[in-house]
C-alpha cells in the first residue's frame, strides 16, 4: 500500500511533520512504513520558463541557443539539445547552482541529485538547463504528456508563469509513502485509513473528504433493476447512472494524487473510480448503460466451462464458482475482478452504470487464481471489505462526477444489501487490559485512545462500540492492542515472568543428538543440511525397484516442481547430492553428516501423518576404506554409552551400494544401521569420480541404547597373560566368525582378543589366508597359571580346527 | 705402599681426565677398581701386609678408590651434559613447518546458532520440545485461528500433501499440541524444519528452520514478554544491543510485535548492513491470542501467556554475517570450515 503524504494532508490538515517523523512514528504505532521517496529530492533551483527564442548554434548542429524568460530582468541564455523545444512554451528549467533529480536516459534517481553550473557548450555560454520529466525524477508512466526524447512542455492552459516553482507546479513537492499493511486492517488498504491512523499517531484531526447529496429528480431504478442470486458471495450491489457523460481531463489536482501513486491520469470517469478507490479502498466499475441488456443486473455464478471474454480482450475460462455479473441476456462482469469487453466505457458512451459492491473475499481470491487474473480489484476485494464502505464510495464518485460535470447523475441509487452489518460492541475491561499489557492505566486515558480511532463508549453500558471498517476488533485483547498502539509499546515496561520458576532442559533425544553431532565433528566430519523434499527420480539414481516399499512417499501436491516434489523415504540421495557438489567443485576429499527426518508413510496416498524417523548420515569419498568408516561409526556411538560389541553381517542386496562391501550394524541383536561402499554405478550416476562411503544410523532405535552414566570397573589388579596365535584360515572363513569361537570357547578369562595380522599371497596356499592373534588372558583374583592359560588355547584350536582353521607352522 | 697408592690414583686420574667417552671411562673403572683391577689388586694382597699396618692400607686404598669413583661421576656427568648439548642442538627444527593438526569436522551454523538460542533458553527455565514437520491442518492453521479462506493461508504459501495434511509452514504448530496436553504452566521453545512455497534465492529457501517460543502462565503480560526477549537478544547478540518492539499482527496473538534489534554492526547508526535503518528485524512475537487458547481447552480468564518465532537462519546470516541463503543448503567442504 502506498500513500501519498499531500493527499494524507488533505484530511489531516493539522499534519506538520517531516517525512522521516512520519515513517518513524507510523512505523511505531502500527503502520509500518517500509521506505518512502520524497518526489522533489535532489531537484533544487527548478522553476517555470518561457523560451523567448530558439536560435542555431553557431557551431553544433545539433544544439540550440535559447533565451529564457525565468521570471527575472533579464532571460537567460541556455544552450540545450532538446529536439522540442519551441520559442513560446513553458518549460522548467534548474538554474545555475541548482540540481535534478536524475540523467535524461531515465535510468532513476542519482543520489543527491546531479549539480548544473554555468558554462559554455561548445563555446556558447549556457546558464541553466531545461528540463525533461526523467531528470526531475518523474516519468511517462504519470506524465503521458511528456516527449519520449526531449524536455518537459508545461500545458498551454497552465496558470504558471516564469520563476514560479516549477515543481510546484508539476505537484512535486509530495513525499510516496510504501506501508506495510497487516492482513487484518482492511481499512487501511485506504487514504482515509491511513488518514486515520496518522491522526491519532499524532494527534490531531482527522475529517472525512466533503461530499455533497447528489442527483437530478429522477430515480435511478427507473433506469436499471438489480437482482442478487447469490447473497453469501454478494453482499451488497449499489448502484447508480450517470446521464449525458462528458468524457474529458480531470482537474489537476486530481491528476497530482494519481500521479503521486504512480497511476496515469486517463480521463475524468477513469480517474474518478481510480481516485475513489484509492480513497475508499472501495473498487467500483461503469459498465455503458445502453450495453446492459433490459437494463437489468443479476449477480449469480457461472457454469463450469463458460468463456468469458474481459475487457482487456482475453478469453476466460469459467468455473461453477466464479460470480459474475450479467445483464438480462449474458455476463457483463467478473465480479471484483474485471468488466466484460462487451459492457465497457467507450469515447462515444452516452449513459453509465456505476456498480459499488461488496463481494466474497475468499471467493474472489481463489476465483482470480483459477481464471488466473489478479486486478487491483481483485487485490482490493480479496482482503474482506466492509460493505458500508460500498455506499460512501459511491457518493463520493457522484460527487465528483457533479464536480467535474463529467454527466448528470440520476437521483437514488438501487442498493441491494440484505443483510447489513451489524454494529458489534466489546464490553470495557481496563483491568483486564491493564494486566494483559503489563500497565497501569486509568481509564480514561484508554478511552481517549478510542475517541481517536472512531470508537464510541457507552458509559451506561460500559461497552465500547465498533465501527464497521473495524472489523478486526472483537475482543478485550483487539481493545488491549489498540492502546498499546497509541500508549506506546516503547513505553510498556520490560518485567520478568513472574510465575512459578522452573526446570527447563533439552529432551533426552536431542542431549543423543548433540553428543553424536560432536563425534561426528570431531571424527572429521562435518555438518550438512539437506533439504527435505526431492525428486522422485532420485529412485532411479539410487536404483530402487519399481515395486520398492522406499518409492512410497509422501507426496505434495502442490510442489514448487517435480525435483521437490516429494518427501524423502531415504537420506542416501541427498548425502550423494552433496558429495557430488563437494567432488564437482573439486575438494579433494570430504567427509559430511547430515541428521534430519526421513517420512515413512503408513498408507499412500497419506491419511494420517507419516512416521518421522531421525536418521544420521555419514558419507565421505577419498577419506579412507570400509574399515575407517566402520571406525568412525562405532566410535561416534560409542561416545552415547554404546560400548558393547557391534555385530556385521554382509549383505548384497541395497541396490545402491557395492555388493561385496556393505552390511547391516546390529548392536544387542537390533539393527541399528546400513554402512558399505557405493555401487560404482550409482557413483557414476552422480558425478563422483571416488570411492565414496556410506552409513545410515537410525536414531529412532539408536537413541533408545544411550546411556550417560558409565559404571566404573575396578581395575586390574594382577597382570595378563598374552599369547599369540598365527592361524591358516580357510578364505571363506570370517573375521567375525573366528572372534566369536576364540571368544566362546576362551570363557571368562579371555579379556581381549586382537586381530594383529592379515596376510593372503605366495606364502600360504591358495584359498587360505593368514591370521593372527594376540589374546590377553585375565582373572580378576589371581594371577594365571600357564597351564590354565594353556588350556583355554587348546580349547580355542579345538574348535577353530571345526572350521579348517590350523595354527601356522612356524 | 703408600706411595704405591698414590701411583695408582694418579695414573687413574689421568686417564679420566684423558678420557673421551663413557667408555674409556669405564675401562679405566675396570682397570683400576674392577674385581681385578690394580686397586683391587692391593686389597687383595693385604695378606701380606704386616698386620698393624692393614687397617691403614685399608682405610688409603678405599680413599683412593673413593676420590677416583668421584672424579669417574663427575667425568661421567659431564660427558653426559655435553653428549645431551650436542643432541639437542642437533635435533633443531623449524618451528615454521606446517602443523599437523588432528582431524576435525564442522558443525552447520544453524546448529551452532539454535544450540546459542536452545542455551539461553534453557537458562531461562524453556524445555526444548518438538512437534511433527508433515502436520494437520488443524495444528498448522484452524488452531492457531486461521480458519480456511483465512488470507494467512495464502500468505504463507503452503505446501500441501491434502486437504488435511499440510508441510507445516511455522513451528507455531507446536503450540497447540503443548497447550492441549494441559500441563500447566508451560515455558517451552520449539526449535524446527519449516516449509513455504518460495523459490529458491539468496534470502529465500522453501524449507527452513525457526524456533517458537511459549509461555502460558497466570498473569502473563506483554511486558514479561518484553523482557524476556530483550534479554535474549542481548544474549544473542551483545550487552549492548537495543529492542525495539512495533505493532504487528498474526492470526494467533493478540497484541502482535515484530521485534527489531540494534543493528550489532554499527551499533545503530544506520550501515550497509542494516541498510541504513540501524534496526534488524528478528522476529515475531505477542500474547496469545484468547480465540487460541480456548480452542486448545485453556481458559483465557484465567491463563494468559506469550509466544514468539524467530528464524533460525536469519539468525545464522546475521550472526555470521553470510550474504546468500542458498550456501547453508550447498554444503560446499570450503562453506562448513569456516565455522
Amino acid at each position: 500500500m502506498k500513500s501519498s503524504l499531500l493527499w494524507i494532508k488533505d484530511y489531516v490538515p493539522d499534519l506538520d511533520v517531516t517525512a522521516r517523523e512520519y515513517a518513524d512514528a507510523m512505523t511505531l504505532s502500527g503502520t509500518k512504513v517500509e521506505e518512502y521517496q520524497e518526489l522533489d529530492e535532489g531537484l533544487d533551483k527548478v522553476v517555470v520558463g518561457r523560451v523567448l527564442s530558439v536560435d542555431r548554434h553557431p557551431d553544433a548542429d545539433k544544439l540550440v541557443v535559447c533565451q529564457v524568460d525565468v521570471g527575472e530582468d533579464h532571460p537567460i541564455q541556455i544552450v540545450t539539445g532538446a529536439p522540442n523545444v519551441q520559442a513560446d512554451t513553458l518549460v522548467p528549467v534548474v538554474l545555475d547552482g541548482g540540481s535534478v533529480a536524475g540523467g535524461h536516459d531515465g535510468k532513476g534517481r542519482v543520489p543527491g541529485g546531479i549539480m548544473i553550473k554555468a558554462g559554455k557548450l561548445r563555446g556558447v555560454e549556457s546558464n541553466g538547463m531545461i528540463c525533461s520529466i526523467e531528470e526531475l525524477g518523474s516519468s511517462r508512466d504519470v506524465f503521458p504528456d511528456a516527449p519520449e526524447y526531449g524536455i518537459y512542455i508545461f500545458d498551454k492552459d497552465t496558470d504558471a508563469k516564469p520563476g514560479d516553482d516549477a515543481i510546484e507546479v508539476l505537484g512535486l513537492h509530495d513525499t510516496v509513502v510504501e506501508y506495510e499493511i497487516t492482513s487484518n486492517r482492511v481499512d487501511c488498504y485506504s487514504i482515509l485509513g491511513i488518514a486515520r491512523e496518522a491522526a491519532a499517531t499524532f494527534d490531531k484531526q482527522f475529517s472525512l473528504p466533503a461530499v455533497t447529496p447528489t442527483g437530478n429528480d429522477e430515480n435511478a431504478s427507473d433506469y436499471i433493476a438489480v437482482e442478487v442470486e447469490d447473497e453469501k458471495l454478494c453482499r451488497r450491489f449499489v448502484a447508480r447512472v450517470v446521464k449525458d457523460v462528458k468524457v474529458g481531463p480531470s482537474p489537476e489536482w486530481m491528476k497530482e494524487r494519481l500521479r503521486a501513486m504512480g497511476i496515469r491520469p486517463i480521463n475524468n470517469l477513469v480517474d474518478i473510480t481510480n481516485f475513489v478507490m484509492l480513497e475508499y479502498g472501495q473498487p467500483m466499475h461503469a459498465y455503458d448503460l445502453d450495453h446492459i441488456a433490459d437494463h437489468k443486473i443479476v449477480v449469480k455464478t457461472a457454469h463450469d466451462g463458460d468463456v468469458f471474454v474481459t475487457l482487456d480482450g482475453q478469453e476466460r475460462e469459467l468455473f461453477d464458482d466464479s460470480l459474475m455479473i450479467c445483464d438480462g441476456q449474458k455476463p457483463v462482469g467478473l465480479a471484483g475482478i474485471m468488466g466484460g469487453e462487451n459492457s465497457m466505457i467507450t469515447d462515444d458512451v452516452k449513459d453509465m452504470l456505476l456498480e459499488a459492491a461488496c463481494f466474497d473475499g475468499t471467493n474472489v481470491r481463489l476465483t482470480s487464481h483459477k481464471v488466473g487474473l489478479r486486478t487491483d480489484a481483485s487485490t482490493m476485494f480479496e482482503k474482506g471489505l466492509d460493505p458500508q464502505n460500498a455506499k460512501a464510495a459511491m457518493e463520493r464518485a457522484c460527487s465528483l462526477i457533479e464536480e467535474f460535470g463529467a454527466g448528470t447523475v440520476v437521483g437514488g441509487e438501487v442498493d441491494i444489501y440484505p443483510e447489513p452489518v451489524e454494529s458489534r460492541t466489546i464490553v470495557f475491561e481496563p483491568d483486564a487490559i491493564n494486566t494483559l499489557l503489563g500497565l497501569d492505566l486509568a481509564e480514561d486515558d484508554m478511552l481517549a485512545i478510542f475517541t481517536k480511532l472512531d470508537l464510541l463508549y457507552n458509559p451506561a453500558t460500559k461497552e465500547v462500540i465498533v465501527p464497521s471498517f473495524r472489523q478486526d476488533l472483537k475482543e478485550t485483547a483487539d481493545l488491549a492492542e489498540e492502546v498499546a498502539r497509541f500508549y506506546g509499546y516503547d513505553k510498556i515496561p520490560t518485567t520478568l515472568p513472574s510465575g512459578q520458576s522452573m526446570m527447563g532442559g533439552l529432551p533426552f533425544e536431542s542431549l543423543v543428538s548433540e553428543t553424536l553431532m560432536d563425534a561426528a565433528v570431531s571424527c572429521g566430519y562435518s555438518q550438512g543440511y539437506m533439504y527435505s523434499f526431492e525428486s522422485p527420480k532420485a529412485y532411479d539414481l539410487l536404483g530402487i525397484p519399481e515395486n520398492d516399499s522406499l518409492r512410497d512417499a509422501v507426496v505434495i501436491s502442490n510442489p514448487l516442481g517435480e525435483d521437490y516434489s516429494i518427501m524423502r523415504t531415504q537420506t542416501v540421495n541427498g548425502m550423494l547430492s552433496s558429495l557430488s557438489t563437494n567432488y564437482n567443485r573439486r575438494i579433494p576429499k570430504a567427509k559430511l553428516f547430515e541428521l534430519g527426518n526421513v517420512y515413512l508413510p503408513h498408507q499412500v496416498p497419506i491419511t494420517e501423518l507419516p512416521d518421522e524417523k531421525m536418521t544420521l548420515t555419514i558419507g565421505s569419498y577419498n577419506a579412507g576404506d570400509f574399515y575407517h568408516l566402520k571406525g568412525d561409526v562405532e566410535c561416534i556411538l560409542s561416545q552415547i554409552g554404546m560400548n558393547d560389541e557391534f555385530e556385521y553381517k554382509a549383505i548384497s542386496s541395497v541396490p545402491y551400494m557395492h555388493p561385496g562391501k556393505c552390511a547391516k550394524v546390529f548392536y544387542h541383536k537390533q539393527e541399528i544401521a546400513m554402512i558399505g561402499e557405493v555401487h560404482p554405478t550409482v557413483l557414476d550416476r552422480y558425478g563422483i569420480g571416488k570411492r565414496a562411503y556410506l552409513a545410515v544410523i537410525d536414531l529412532s532405535v539408536v537413541t533408545g541404547m544411550a546411556k550417560f552414566e558409565p559404571k566404573f570397573k575396578p581395575l586390574a589388579k594382577f597382570p595378563a597373560t598374552l599369547r599369540d596365535l598365527s592361524l591358516v584360515v580357510p578364505d571363506e572363513v570370517t573375521a567375525g566368525e573366528i572372534a566369536f569361537i576364540i571368544k566362546k570357547a576362551a570363557g571368562r578369562t579371555l579379556e581381549t582378543c586382537e586381530l594383529f595380522d592379515l596376510y593372503q599371497g605366495d606364502q600360504i596356499e591358495a584359498g587360505f589366508k593368514s591370521m593372527a592373534y594376540t589374546l590377553s588372558f585375565r582373572a580378576p583374583d589371581r594371577t594365571l597359571q600357564d597351564e590354565e592359560v594353556s588350556r583355554c588355547i587348546d580349547k580355542i584350536l579345538k574348535k577353530l580346527g571345526d572350521k579348517g582353521i590350523t595354527l601356522r607352522e612356524a | 705402599m703408600q706411595n704405591r697408592i698414590q701411583e695408582i690414583k694418579e695414573k687413574a686420574m689421568a686417564l679420566i681426565d684423558q678420557a673421551q667417552s663413557p667408555e674409556k671411562i669405564q675401562e679405566a673403572r675396570v682397570r683400576f677398581l674392577g674385581k681385578k683391577g690394580e686397586l683391587t689388586a692391593l686389597l687383595k694382597g693385604m695378606k701380606d701386609v704386616d698386620p698393624e699396618m692393614r687397617p691403614k692400607v685399608g682405610a688409603w686404598v678405599n680413599e683412593a678408590r673413593a676420590e677416583i669413583e668421584k672424579r669417574m661421576e663427575q667425568a661421567g656427568e659431564q660427558m653426559k651434559a655435553e653428549l645431551l648439548k650436542k643432541r639437542l642442538e642437533a635435533e633443531k627444527i623449524d618451528v615454521t613447518l606446517p602443523a599437523k593438526r588432528p582431524e576435525h569436522g564442522h558443525l552447520h551454523p544453524n546448529e551452532i546458532a539454535l544450540r546459542e538460542v536452545e542455551r539461553i533458553f534453557t537458562g531461562l527455565g524453556y524445555e526444548v520440545v518438538s512437534g511433527p514437520e508433515v502436520e494437520y491442518d488443524e495444528y498448522n492453521f484452524e488452531k492457531l485461528n486461521i480458519p480456511k479462506g483465512h488470507p494467512a493461508r495464502d500468505e504463507q504459501d503452503t505446501f500441501y500433501i491434502n486437504s488435511n495434511i499440510v508441510l507445516r509452514t511455522q513451528t507455531s504448530s507446536v503450540q497447540a499440541r503443548i497447550m492441549e496436553q494441559g500441563k500447566l504452566p508451560i515455558r517451552i521453545i520449539s526449535p524446527g524444519r519449516v516449509f513455504r512455497s518460495d523459490a529458491v534465492d539468496a534470502t529465500h529457501s522453501p524449507s527452513f528452520h525457526q524456533i517458537e517460543g511459549l509461555l502460558i502462565d497466570k498473569k502473563s503480560s506483554f511486558a514479561d514478554l518484553k523482557g524476556t526477549l530483550e534479554i535474549f537478544a542481548k544474549e544473542l547478540f551483545g550487552e549492548d544491543t537495543k529492542t525495539k518492539f512495533r505493532p504487528h499482527h498474526f492470526p494467533f496473538t493478540e497484541p502482535s510485535a515484530e521485534m527489531d534489534v540494534s543493528c550489532f554492526k554499527c551499533g545503530g547508526k544506520g550501515c550497509r548492513f542494516c541498510k541504513g535503518e540501524g534496526w534488524i528485524e528478528i522476529l515475531g512475537c505477542g500474547m496469545v491470542h484468547p480465540h487460541v487458547l480456548e480452542m486448545c481447552g485453556l481458559d483465557p480468564k484465567q491463563y494468559t501467556g506469550f509466544a514468539f518465532g524467530v528464524g533460525l537462519e536469519r539468525i545464522a546470516l546475521l550472526k555470521y554475517e553470510i550474504d546468500d541463503m542458498r550456501l547453508l543448503y550447498e554444503n560446499d567442504l570450503r562453506f562448513l570450515e569456516q565455522f
